[in-house]
C-alpha cells in the first residue's frame, strides 16, 4: 500500500510521543499536567490508603459498622476519594466466607484506595477464570480455601467498586493501628491473599 | 457486543503471571497513555462508557495480543478521531492541520489535585421505584446487543437473587453510544456458581454481578 504521508511509528513509545506532541501542538495538552497526574498515582494513591481503612476497621468497631453500611462515606472520612471510587462497597471475610473481586469485562478497580491495578488483574487469565474457577485461581496465588468455606466473587460490572475487608490475623491484639496497616496487602484487599503476620499464617 | 473482552468463564488464557514489587507503570509511555486518557476525558467529548466501548471495538485478535496500555492508546486514538478532536490526516502526519484553531488544555497542572480527588457520581434520581426487591428471584435476560452492554454473556439466562439495590445509575448501554444517561435501578444479583457453571462448580460458591433493571425479568 502506498502512502504519500508519513506513517506513525509502530512502536507504542514512539506513537504515544507523536500523539502527545500533536495534542500539545493543538493546544489540548499541558505536559506538566500529565506529569502531575502520573506523580499522583505513582507516589500518593496506592494500596497503603486501603490498608489504613482496613486497620481502622480492625481497631474501631463503630468505624467498621459504618464502613460495611456505607463504604463511600466511611472511606472519605479518612480522606480517600476520587475517580473510580464514587460508589464503594466493602465486603467482609469471615472464618466461613471468602470474597474475591474481579472485573471480567474490563479493569474496574477502586483507584482511591488501591491505586492502579496490577497487570495480572487486567489480564485475560484472571478475568476469564476468577468467576468460573475461583478456587483454582486462588491456588495460583498460594491460597487454599477449605471446601466448607463459601466463596463470593464480585464481578465489577457497574461503577460500584468492591474492596475486601480481610480477617484480622490472630496474635495481633497488641499491635497499633499503624502496625496493623502494614499487614494489609493489596492482594488481601482484592481477595487473592489473606492478611498475615510477617512469615506467619493467617 | 459479544466481544472477546467479555471474558468471564473462558478457558485457555493460561496461568496468571504474578510480578513481585510491580511498578505502577512499567514504561514511561504507559504512564503518558494513562495520563493522556484522563486529560482528554476532561474535554467532555465522550464518557467513561464510550471509553470502555472504544477498547471493546478493538478487533479481537488485536485485543488479545495488545498490552493493557496499548489498548488504552488504541481506544484514545479512536475516540479522538470519532469525536473530531483530531483528524485522520493529523494522526497520520503527527502535525496539526495548517490554520487549525488552537485549543486550551482541559487539564492544567494546577487542576490535577482537584481532578484526582473528584469522585464524580454515577447515580441519578429517578421517579419510578425499583421493580425488584431484595431477596426476589430474577432471571438475567437472554440478550445479544451489538453495542455496549454490561450484562456479561456468562450470566445471560441464569436465575439469581437480588442481594442489594444500589439506587438508579447511568445506563451504560445508552450512555456509551451518546444516547443519554437514561438511568435505571441497579441491583447486585447473587448467582449460585452451579446455576452459572453446572454441577461441577462448588456447592457453596456465588458470583455477585451488578445488573441494571432492564437486564432482568422476574423468575
Amino acid at each position: 500500500m502506498e502512502h504519500d504521508h508519513q506513517e506513525l511509528p509502530s512502536d507504542p513509545a514512539l506513537r504515544v510521543m507523536a500523539l502527545e506532541s500533536l495534542l500539545v501542538e493543538k493546544g489540548l495538552v499541558d505536559p506538566a499536567a500529565l506529569d502531575a497526574l502520573i506523580d499522583a498515582y505513582e507516589r500518593k494513591i496506592g494500596p497503603r490508603n486501603g490498608a489504613r481503612v482496613v486497620a481502622r476497621a480492625w481497631v474501631d468497631i463503630e468505624y467498621k459498622k459504618r464502613l460495611l453500611a456505607d463504604a463511600t462515606t466511611a472511606i472519605a472520612e479518612l480522606g480517600y476519594e476520587g475517580g473510580q471510587g464514587a460508589h464503594m462497597v466493602v465486603v467482609e471475610n469471615t472464618p466461613d466466607r471468602h470474597n474475591l473481586v474481579v472485573c471480567t469485562l474490563c479493569s474496574c478497580y477502586p483507584w482511591p484506595v488501591l491505586g492502579l491495578p496490577p497487570v495480572w488483574y487486567k489480564s485475560a487469565p484472571y478475568r476469564s477464570r476468577a468467576v468460573i474457577d475461583p478456587r483454582g485461581v486462588l491456588r495460583e496465588f498460594g491460597l487454599e480455601i477449605p471446601e466448607g468455606v463459601e466463596i463470593r466473587v464480585w464481578d465489577s460490572t457497574s461503577e460500584m467498586r468492591y474492596v475486601v475487608l480481610p480477617e484480622r490475623p490472630l496474635g495481633t491484639e497488641h499491635m497499633s493501628e499503624e502496625e496493623l496497616s502494614a499487614l494489609v496487602t493489596r492482594d488481601a484487599m482484592i481477595g487473592t491473599a489473606k492478611a498475615t503476620l510477617p512469615g506467619g499464617v493467617p | 457486543m459479544n466481544g472477546v473482552h467479555d471474558m468471564g468463564g473462558m478457558h485457555g488464557m493460561g496461568p496468571i503471571a504474578l510480578e513481585a514489587n510491580e511498578p505502577v507503570f512499567h514504561e514511561r509511555w504507559e504512564a503518558r497513555v494513562y495520563a493522556l486518557n484522563r486529560a482528554m476525558g476532561i474535554l467532555g467529548k465522550w464518557n467513561i462508557d464510550a471509553g470502555r466501548h472504544s477498547r471493546e471495538r478493538i478487533p479481537p485478535a488485536d485485543y488479545l495480543r495488545m498490552s493493557y496500555y496499548e489498548k488504552w492508546l488504541a481506544g484514545l486514538v479512536m475516540l479522538l478521531e470519532e469525536t473530531g478532536v483530531v483528524s485522520r490526516a493529523e494522526l497520520d502526519s503527527g502535525r496539526a492541520a495548517p490554520g487549525s484553531a488552537k485549543g486550551r488544555p482541559p487539564l492544567t497542572a494546577d487542576k490535577v489535585a482537584a481532578v484526582v480527588a473528584a469522585r464524580g457520581a454515577f447515580d441519578r434520581p429517578v421517579n419510578e421505584p425499583p421493580r425488584f426487591t431484595i431477596g426476589q428471584s430474577v432471571r438475567a435476560r437472554k440478550i445479544n446487543p451489538t453495542g455496549h452492554t454490561r450484562l456479561p454473556r456468562y450470566a445471560r439466562g441464569a436465575v439469581g437473587v437480588v442481594d442489594r439495590i444500589h439506587g438508579a445509575h447511568i445506563f451504560p448501554d445508552s450512555n456509551a453510544h451518546f444516547h443519554g444517561e437514561r438511568p435505571q435501578h441497579l441491583y447486585s444479583v447473587r448467582f449460585a456458581a452451579r446455576e452459572l457453571w453446572g454441577a461441577e462448580a462448588a456447592a457453596r460458591d456465588w458470583v455477585y454481578i451488578d445488573l441494571w433493571e432492564s437486564y432482568l425479568d422476574p423468575a
